[in-house]
């Protein structure tokens, strides 16, 4: 118990830095937002929107700290503000409706590449010294490859020249949302290039990371007890090795999120998905500062969030950190 | 055989970067009425939209796709040094501090961060776009120098140094520093590679500057010219296939030196029979 909670209070130092920094970043970066977005509109901005410009950011002729308590108390009641770009919408409502997309494409792409990444890794590292070493360039090749790069070539052959998959938007034109099978078909036929994207550009560092700790593993005296002991190879690979290997894999893992989060915002512009990452690009391309930054903040916190599953996945494979 | 391997097309694109140019030294951004042609003899990577030569643009951006990713592994690797090793030499509440620090960094999601600190840029130069990237790539490498760092701060040579009356920066940074430049190396490899990956990933998305012809900026513009419609793959296969080579050039050479460390990592064909 002693771990979560030592790790729960990190998540919540590591949140409180994220909204400081979210203060921060608007002050400490040259030129006031607010005189910036009104230069480059050319004088041309509607009063209110500059006013609730600046109240999103709680600039006010007040002095740092009672500006700082202004911008923690609206964010304790959830307001972030009103985008420029979709004014006057609220910056939570954007986030609201941007952010079930992300989290279903980005959720399941990250689950099926941990779960097969991890496989591999395992197979590769048994099957040493056998064909399967062949996928270990590949893999170094995957393991450096820009997202957006895979996701221009996946629309290229299997969008715009086979016409197998579409190579933009969520759902057909054709469908109206709903929760029906017509609907959500359209849903997951639209999210295969994306989601195999993402697969593909982070499998390789899942793949890379258990072979290694899992040759490492391999050597250790207790899995060749077992295989003394004449136990299956499969218990062996999986019950033995595996179990142990995946602990350091774990961790590994959670520390990558942070990656795959900003890879994911890159494929979702390429795709036009209508997640949370092409809404960032809108509102930087828009100089809609209120948007840009309430999206970090729950980009931030949806990371953390995750990191603390990771944590949790740990705690119940190692019986050493639950005394 | 890796570090080989690795080394090589590091080499090669060092070369490129350095020499292409000269070679090469018509202006990328020059336009032509020959526009999105195929691969010929004339243009060897055909051209875009505008008629511009693939090829050119590949050699010239090179240099700031490298460049930039060089220059933000220097500005992180000093600032991942500094912290790392300070914070692993005097432990206590400086180390406590400067690891939640690193910490932070590492759990917060980087491009997020880069792509906001972007959009405040007023201008978006080479350099201020290298330091943005250096912001969010130094956490990695603090921590495992943190990490190297306790293992040697209780050795004999560090203990004379102590006796012999120097003082604590000269100690870590002229006696542990040099012990430490391998895991320096192969940690400042690593960072190159989150640069370059940055860098193509903030032009692409049109947030550097645009006026310098990068790889990335080459796919922000396929991209925007709808080459992927247009089917003109001579166009976007080059520049991410470059930024792709790199990184595995990178990996290459870091994968072979653990290997090194850690025998057991290398692929081997004789091996105990298994049941």
């Amino acid at each position: 118990m002693r771990f979560l909670t030592r790790r729960l209070g990190f998540y919540l130092l590591t949140a409180w830095a994220a909204v400081t920094l979210n203060f921060l970043i608007p002050r400490m970066m040259p030129g006031d937002p607010v005189d910036l977005l009104v230069a480059r509109l050319k004088g041309n901005v509607d009063p209110a929107a500059i006013d609730a410009m600046k109240k999103a950011f709680g600039i006010s002729d007040a002095n740092l700290w009672t500006q700082y308590l202004d911008y923690l108390g609206n964010l304790f009641r959830g307001e972030l503000g009103r985008s420029i770009t979709f004014f006057p919408t609220e910056v939570s409502t954007v986030i609201a409706d941007s952010l079930p997309w992300t989290i279903g494409l980005v959720g399941i792409a990250t689950l099926i590449s941990y779960v097969a990444g991890t496989s591999l890794g395992v197979l590769m590292a048994w099957k040493r010294g056998t064909w399967l070493d062949g996928a270990l360039p590949a893999a170094t090749f995957l393991h450096a490859v820009p997202y957006f790069w895979v996701a221009l070539v996946l629309v290229f052959v299997f969008g715009s020249t086979l016409r197998w998959f579409p190579g933009s938007r969520a759902y057909g034109l054709e469908v109206t949302p709903g929760f029906d099978g017509e609907f959500l078909a359209s849903v997951a036929y639209h999210a295969t290039l994306p989601a195999v994207t993402i697969v593909l550009a982070s499998m390789a560092d899942r793949i890379l990371g258990m072979r290694n700790v899992m040759v490492t593993t391999l050597g250790e005296d207790y899995v060749v007890m077992a295989e003394a002991k004449g136990l299956t190879s499969r218990r062996v690979m999986w019950a033995y090795a595996a179990r142990n290997a995946i602990l350091p894999n774990i961790t590994s893992f959670a520390l990558s999120l942070g990656f795959v989060v900003g890879g994911s915002v890159l494929t979702e512009i390429v795709f036009s998905y209508p997640g949370i990452g092409s809404m960032l690009l809108k509102g930087v391309e828009n100089e809609d500062f209120p948007l840009m930054q309430g999206i970090f903040l729950v980009i931030s916190l949806a990371v953390l969030v995750a990191n603390l599953l990771a944590d949790l996945a740990y705690v119940i494979l190692d019986p050493r950190t639950r005394q | 055989m890796k570090i080989r391997i690795g080394a090589g097309i590091l080499l090669f694109f060092t070369l490129m970067a350095i020499f292409g140019p000269l070679l090469l030294s018509t202006d990328p951004a020059a336009t032509s009425d020959a526009g999105l042609q195929g691969p010929s003899a004339e243009h060897w990577l055909g051209t875009t939209q505008t008629g511009q030569d693939v090829l050119t643009q590949i050699v010239h951006g090179s240099r700031i796709s490298m460049g930039v990713g060089l220059l933000s592994a220097v500005i992180a690797t000093a600032f991942a040094i500094a912290v790392g090793l300070v914070g692993g030499y005097f432990g206590g509440a400086v180390d406590e501090v400067l690891s939640v620090l690193t910490n932070i960094f590492l759990v917060l999601p980087a491009l997020p961060l880069i792509i906001v600190l972007a959009g405040y840029l007023p201008q978006r130069g080479v350099a201020s776009v290298a330091v943005v990237i250096a912001v969010t790539g130094w956490a990695w490498g603090a921590r495992v120098l943190r990490a190297q760092t306790l293992s040697v701060r209780r050795r004999d040579f560090v203990e004379a140094a102590k006796a012999s009356g120097e003082g604590p920066f000269r100690i870590v940074f002229f006696e542990i520093l040099p012990v430490l430049l391998p895991v320096i190396a192969t940690s400042f490899l690593a960072t190159v590679v989150g640069a370059i990956l940055a860098e193509a990933g903030l032009s692409f998305l049109g947030l550097a500057d645009l006026s310098t012809v990068s790889w990335g900026s080459m796919l922000y513009f396929a991209q925007n010219g709808q080459a992927l419609l247009i089917g003109a793959w001579w166009w976007f296969v080059p520049p991410g296939l470059c930024i792709a080579l790199i990184g595995t050039g990178l990996a290459l050479v870091n994968f072979g030196l653990d290997e090194v460390a850690n025998p057991r990592l290398r692929t081997i064909k004789v091996r105990k029979a298994r049941a």
